[in-house]
């Protein structure tokens, strides 16, 4: 077993000990599932809009020469910089490179997946230059020195308490209980930041190919701050978030609030078209938009997988998540967690040595129910498994289910097999529960049922006769 | 109607009572059932850790097995889902696609078949007792079990129903991953007890004996006071 593997193994041991851990987890999503749905019922009707949204995705993805064209032609009219990048690192490079170029100090980020995803912040600060986070939530886990905890809610794990604790420390602020408070004081602290700040960062949650824009969601005005205050701009994009036309985001915005946050809409919604046009009063001088490849054309050619590029990052499948809310959002250890991440993760970093985020699922299919561009998550999670023991199975898995095959297609070995299991259990106490039980990953923590003095075939056999 | 049984391999082995239940219903309305004593298992644990090649192997004889059958009734909501979803993925691309196809078709869960098939609800059955129900992962969301066994318990004279928190969240069960990730697998399960627990019901009942293997094998390792039993077991008491 790979390194990450037995990591992560720990952290979820560790996790689903936790019991403080799981309370507040559930509670927080508890209020979630309520206000959600509260709002997919505004839909006149939600799994209609789910259809929706998967064809127009579909069509995206499946054209994306076309709409990437279309959107780089007219966004570049307007006088903005586009660059490709077909790797993190060419991204880190580029963004690197056009910060040093105009001696830039300090940046203020706006929340982007695509920039943990190529660690964007730690490349800039290694040249030199001050990266803060701006959404509230990033800000805190950035003070921290640690990864978001969730796709859409970075600090979710954190109780008032803690963040006081955490601003006082960090800050010098007073200890406070009041979220009002709280928010007053990253607000005075960042408000300074956005003042000084030479360059903006953002990522988009679409990217609008008919009129060459990005759209860009939160719920704290700090996108719109980050990339209208700075005099440059970059945006940092995945291949993938472009829509073709500017009216599907009257289905996407609403669809991406409610799934993302249980909300109706998010409360700030920027479309950016462009650096300051000449006339225009305010907006950056330049403005740069990096197109992501990093590994998203390869699952692009996996016909199987395809849809997986679908996803617009709502987080919605982690909430749904039985593994993400009992094991958190740290212990993937991986930009995206929960199912999508455990689906995507093994094509971006590798299937042998991620491979067992796809093996620690249920298969409950409660993310694939949940999706609202219907990405369907478990079967990918079970195509995942497939292609891993194609590529290496452990000889021990092997030779089981080769004995698996010999005695379910054998059924009076099956049936002797059964015999010989029901003799054999009378012995099971003695060992029963220590690393000698042949079954010790079951019965470590739960009982196992007795196999039954008659069988089913049994019962059969002496009905027929 | 000639009606072929299929019992999972685990419920033949050790809950063999709710083959046998499913049995005196179907008999009880007036069926004939008929069981092809050498069906073993569906392949779904090589199929669900990886093994697909090996699944294939098993499945390949359920479908010779079942070639002639009119319809397939089965006890369980997850080995049903394998033999009507699952299936049509194992042989996608090989010659046998079209029978994959085919014996899906055929395929019914118990309480789905007796609902929607046969538009019965009323079995006849009796048990005073309190119970809440669990939907197991695969007959809720590959199978679409949701109001069939809801609307059978509701005909059981002396039965309340009384509904938990989460109801439709998973057991933390799933097959092999039960013994891969038991910590997390056990984490589940605890969530799911301790929904049912609050009910205050005499009996947690599912279409699924998998599901109701972990429960119950976590409820008595941490001597919670929980029972269970399948849907089945319930529409045979009288």
């Amino acid at each position: 077993m790979s390194t990450v593997a037995q990591v992560f193994k720990e952290t979820a041991r560790r996790m689903t000990h936790d019991l403080r851990h799981r309370s507040w987890i559930q509670n927080a999503l508890g209020k979630y599932y309520v206000g959600r749905d509260e709002k997919k019922a505004r839909f006149q009707n939600w799994q209609e809009a789910r259809q929706a949204a998967a064809e127009i995705k579909w069509d995206a993805v499946n054209h994306l020469d076309k709409y990437l064209e279309q959107f780089v032609s007219k966004i570049e009219a307007r006088g903005t910089k586009v660059f490709w990048a077909s790797t993190g690192q060419q991204a880190c490079d580029y963004i690197v490179g056009v910060a040093k170029k105009h001696r830039v100090r300090s940046i203020v980020k706006s929340k982007a997946m695509t920039g943990e995803e190529i660690h964007l912040a730690q490349a800039l600060e290694k040249s030199g230059v001050e990266v803060v986070e701006t959404d509230l939530g990033e800000y805190i886990v950035q003070l921290r020195e640690e990864a978001p905890y969730h796709i859409v809610f970075p600090a979710m794990h954190l109780t008032r308490h803690e963040i006081s604790d955490l601003f006082n420390k960090k800050l010098g602020s007073a200890p406070t209980d009041s979220p009002e408070e709280l928010t007053m004081i990253a607000r005075r602290t960042l408000r300074k930041k956005y003042c000084a700040a030479d360059m903006g960062i953002s990522g988009a949650n679409f990217a609008i190919a008919e009129t060459g824009m990005i759209s860009l969601t939160t719920n704290e005005g700090n996108g719109r701050l980050s990339t209208s205050l700075p005099r440059i701009h970059v945006a940092l994009i995945g291949i993938e978030k472009v829509l073709p036309t500017l009216d599907d985001l009257a289905l996407f915005l609403p669809m991406l609030a409610t799934a993302g946050a249980a909300q109706a809409v998010s409360c700030y919604n920027t479309f950016i078209a462009g650096p300051r046009q000449e006339r225009e009063p305010d907006g950056p001088d330049e403005f740069h938009v990096v197109l992501l490849d990093n590994g998203r054309t390869r699952l692009l050619a996996d016909a199987e997988q395809r849809d997986t590029l679908h996803c617009i990052r709502c987080g919605g499948c982690l909430n749904v998540c039985p593994i993400y809310k009992n094991i958190g959002g740290h212990s993937y250890a991986t930009t995206y967690m929960g199912p999508i991440g455990s689906v995507l993760t093994p094509h971006m970093r590798g299937l042998t040595e991620w491979k067992h985020l796809s093996f620690a699922s249920s298969l409950c299919g409660a993310c694939t129910e949940a999706c609202p561009v219907k990405i369907d998550l478990h079967h990918h999670l079970l195509q995942n498994r497939r292609n891993a023991i194609r590529c290496k199975s452990p000889w021990w898995e092997k030779l089981i289910f080769q004995g698996f095959v010999t005695l379910m297609n054998h059924p009076l070995l099956y049936r002797l097999g059964v015999k010989l299991g029901w003799f054999g259990q009378k012995f099971h106490g003695l060992v029963k529960g220590t690393k000698l039980d042949p079954v010790y990953a079951w019965t470590q923590s739960r009982e196992l049922p007795p196999l039954a003095r008659n069988s089913f075939k049994d019962y059969w056999r002496r009905k027929q006769s | 109607m000639k009606i072929s049984l299929f019992i999972p391999c685990f419920i033949d082995a050790c809950y063999p009572q709710v083959g046998i239940s499913m049995v005196k219903v179907l008999e009880r309305l007036g069926h004939q059932v008929e069981y092809p004593e050498d069906f073993t298992c569906c392949g779904q644990p090589a199929f669900n850790s990886g093994y697909w090649d090996e699944a294939r192997a098993v499945a390949e004889k359920v479908l010779a097995m079942y070639r002639s059958a009119e319809i397939i009734v089965g006890v369980s909501g997850s080995c049903g889902a394998m033999m009507m979803t699952f299936y049509k993925e194992l042989f996608h691309g090989t010659p046998l696609e079209a029978e994959a196809k085919a014996h899906a078709a055929k395929v019914w869960e118990f309480s789905d078949f007796l609902v929607t098939k046969l538009g019965v609800t009323d079995v006849g059955a009796k048990f005073p007792a309190k119970v809440t129900f669990h939907d197991g992962c695969h007959g809720l969301r590959e199978v679409g079990l949701k109001k069939q066994p809801r609307a059978l318990l509701a005909k059981v004279q002396g039965l309340e129903l009384i509904e938990m928190d989460a109801a439709e969240s998973c057991c933390g069960f799933g097959g092999t991953f039960s013994v891969k990730f038991p910590m997390i697998s056990t984490a589940m399960g605890e969530v799911k007890c301790d929904s049912a627990l609050k009910t205050k019901a005499d009996y947690i009942v599912s279409c699924d004996s998998s599901c109701l293997m972990h429960i119950q094998g976590l409820a008595d390792r941490q001597k919670k006071p929980l029972r269970t039993m399948h849907l089945a077991e319930v529409l045979a008491k009288q």
